[in-house]
């Protein structure tokens, strides 16, 4: 397949319909709510979700509502993977056996950091390793969000949860953020990308790849999150802008082990520009900002970007 | 007519799911259910039949996968033992709470610690209140007899529950048995070659599953799950009478053996059966009016049945091989003793656990747990007899 190839050029080329429908109850400015909408319009009805337990799961199926006009199922929370390689199988003997039209359906994942960066990593491995042909989309919010905002492995370096307190001797998360697009690339899957919602059309366009993509995609969207994060909800978009303006959360693909930077940032931003406006950072100081971004200039090194 | 084979008990439960044309395996090794994943790897890579068989990298896997190929209407296959219905257990109740058709073989083995990879029934009692529908099987043709119908009963629209069909690790798993078995034109006169699934992830007509169940209807939702469950043992009754009707072998919730007379019974299920049947006749020899009732259906419970079948009796011996730790006993001991006590009955329940963690139960074990009913050296306080068979 061409992976250069840019299915959605602007939004019209976008569909209308919607398959992740109003009425659900995410927070105002929920980063995630508005990433799912778009991966679903461009993966089109077609499709068959798996969620995790999750913010996700949480603000779109209180029964007897759901937000889902494509067939969606949670399980539980640290089987998403697995329940999509059961789906993936099921669609693909019913199909060799003619008891299924044959029809391309995407098989997609939607999880959170928590159900797939920890209690999801070991069944998300097993599917990846597998090669089951579906896309695992992981909406990064940095914490266990719907719990009330406690520290995940996807946590940034220093960063407040309400289990990564601030206090006298300890100040925030101790470790850096887990890198999960480096561990699912290391199963050699033939997609890997990230993405986030102020970069709409990039989403779209990786998320219909990794779906046109024969064997295990991924792509890992970092979801602002207004409640978490302390962030003004108006700035939603705005700080995941930053993110990748800043260098903090570069976006890019890796294609059959090819990285390619999507979005070139020619002149990275001072990351303090991204973590000031965030409550959960207020207690840095500069030290600590300087500490921060010399991880963020080697990271970017690390991708070849300036 | 089919063919008269010798075959390991694991491979009939093999055969099970291959003339069942399961559509997905998941498959992961456990010890002593090893041998079936691998006969059906086998069955697969010789295209012996068309399945997926996925290797999963795990039972929390395993049955998280067989959900999924459930949802999109497929017919899946599981086998699993000990630490690995352990594993699984979170997941057993989501599988039977929304409803999804899946057939599982449990070669029962002990729960550790410490770990031990023999037969006892510590790992499906520890799984009993999952909702499942939970078979008992003796031997080799009851296992391939019992799981073929296990699909059938599962699909059923009035049912759509999860269906385990139990039975000893090693005791049965790795013995070689008689075993008669059918033409595939017999099989498909009584299980459909594939399965009709009316609720499924299908994107002509998109369903939410698993939706969250605020406290306004988690309830209800509980209840209907109860309700179905025990209504399955109609719609079980009435599959195992077409069985018998296509096959000629017969089978029922339980299975009475010289109980015509019988003041004296042991209640159990399994294996040990077959051994517990020459101890009853040695004490019939001996003079003694002893019976025994094979549990075959021990979810949903046949209370009614249970109840006929020892209306006549004084004592009922359960024999458990798990024991319900800082309880009152096994759970058979426990669900017998509420059962009668609820329904006024003046009969004894005397509680005997036994062949924990594979010890062997003997035909003198089931005769001395007879004798000291006999003596009257179980009384109520002190209900509990581990009996320590010499292995």
């Amino acid at each position: 397949m061409d992976v250069s190839q840019e299915y959605f050029k602007t939004f019209r080329d976008l569909p209308r319909e919607d398959w992740f429908v109003c009425g659900h109850r995410a927070c105002q400015g929920c980063g995630e709510a508005i990433a799912v909408r778009l991966i679903l319009k461009a993966l089109g009805p077609n499709t068959i979700v798996v969620s995790p337990t999750g913010c996700l799961e949480i603000i779109s199926s209180p029964f007897p509502y759901t937000s889902w006009a494509v067939p969606w199922i949670h399980v539980a929370f640290e089987n998403a993977a697995a329940v999509a390689s059961g789906v993936e199988a099921g669609l693909k003997v019913l199909a060799r056996k003619g008891l299924l039209e044959k029809r391309k359906t995407n098989v997609l994942v939607l999880a959170g950091d928590g159900g797939t960066v920890d209690i999801g990593l070991q069944s998300l491995s097993g599917a990846l390793e597998r090669g089951h042909n579906f896309l695992y989309v992981c909406l990064d919010n940095e914490a266990y969000m719907n719990t009330g905002i406690q520290r995940s492995g996807a946590t940034p370096f220093m960063c407040w949860t309400t289990t990564s307190q601030v206090g006298k001797v300890k100040r925030g998360n101790l470790t850096w953020k887990k890198n999960m697009p480096a561990i699912v690339a290391a199963h050699r899957v033939p997609y890997v990308a990230t993405a986030t919602v102020a970069y709409p059309l990039d989403l779209a366009n990786k998320a219909k790849r990794g779906a046109e993509m024969e064997g295990p995609a991924y792509l890992h969207v970092l979801a602002s999150c207004p409640t978490g994060w302390r962030l003004p909800p108006e700035l939603s978009v705005e700080i995941s802008r930053l993110a990748v303006q800043t260098g903090f959360f570069p976006l890019y693909e890796i294609v059959d082990g090819e990285l390619r930077v999507t979005v070139e940032i020619p002149k990275r931003k001072p990351v303090a520009e991204y973590l000031k406006p965030q409550g959960r950072f207020r207690h840095l100081t500069d030290e600590d900002i300087a500490k921060i971004q010399e991880q963020v200039d080697r990271e970017c090194a690390r991708l070849g970007i300036p | 007519m089919g063919k008269r084979i010798a075959v390991e008990d694991s491979h009939a439960a093999a055969l099970a799911a291959k003339m069942a044309n399961v559509d997905v395996i998941a498959a992961y090794p456990i010890t002593p259910q090893t041998h079936i994943v691998e006969e059906l790897s086998r069955m697969v890579s010789d295209g012996e039949f068309d399945a997926e068989y996925i290797n999963v990298e795990s039972e929390h896997s395993a049955i998280s996968a067989c959900i999924g190929a459930s949802a999109v209407g497929a017919r899946c296959f599981t086998a699993t033992a000990g630490q690995g219905l352990a594993l699984m257990h979170e997941i057993l109740f989501i599988a039977a709470g929304n409803r999804f058709p899946i057939v599982m073989a449990v070669a029962n083995r002990c729960l550790s610690p410490n770990i031990n990879i023999w037969g006892d029934q510590s790992d499906v009692m520890s799984s009993r209140d999952c909702g499942w529908i939970q078979i008992f099987a003796e031997n080799a043709q009851e296992i391939f007899d019992l799981l073929l119908s296990a699909f059938k009963i599962s699909e059923d629209d009035r049912v759509l529950l999860p269906v385990a069909v139990n039975f000893d690790g090693f005791y049965a798993t790795h013995v070689v048995e008689r075993m008669d078995l059918p033409e595939e034109e017999e099989v498909r006169r009584f299980l459909p070659p594939h399965r009709t699934a009316k609720y499924k992830l299908d994107p002509d007509r998109p369903l939410t599953f698993g939706a969250i169940g605020f406290p306004t209807i988690q309830f209800e939702l509980r209840r209907q799950w109860e309700e179905a469950l025990c209504n399955s043992k109609q719609v079980i009754k009435e599959v195992w009478q077409e069985f018998g009707r296509v096959f000629g072998r017969h089978y029922d919730v339980l299975e009475p053996y010289r109980m015509e007379d019988a003041e004296i019974a042991f209640i159990l299920m399994g294996g040990s059966c077959g051994t517990c049947r020459v101890a009853v006749d040695r004490l019939r020899e001996r003079g003694f009016k002893a019976g025994m009732i094979k549990l075959r259906l021990f979810r949903p419970f046949p209370k009614e049945e249970i109840l006929e079948a020892t209306s006549k009796l004084k004592t009922l011996i359960t024999v458990d091989k798990h024991i319900c730790l800082g309880g009152l006993g096994g759970p058979l001991f426990n669900d017998l003793r509420a059962l009668f006590y609820g329904f006024q009955r003046q009969i004894n329940v005397a509680g005997f656990i036994a062949g924990v963690g594979g010890r062997d139960v003997r035909v003198k074990d089931f005769e001395q747990m007879f004798e000291k009913v006999v003596k009257g050296e179980v009384s109520p306080e002190k209900h509990i007899f581990i009996v320590r068979g010499e292995s």
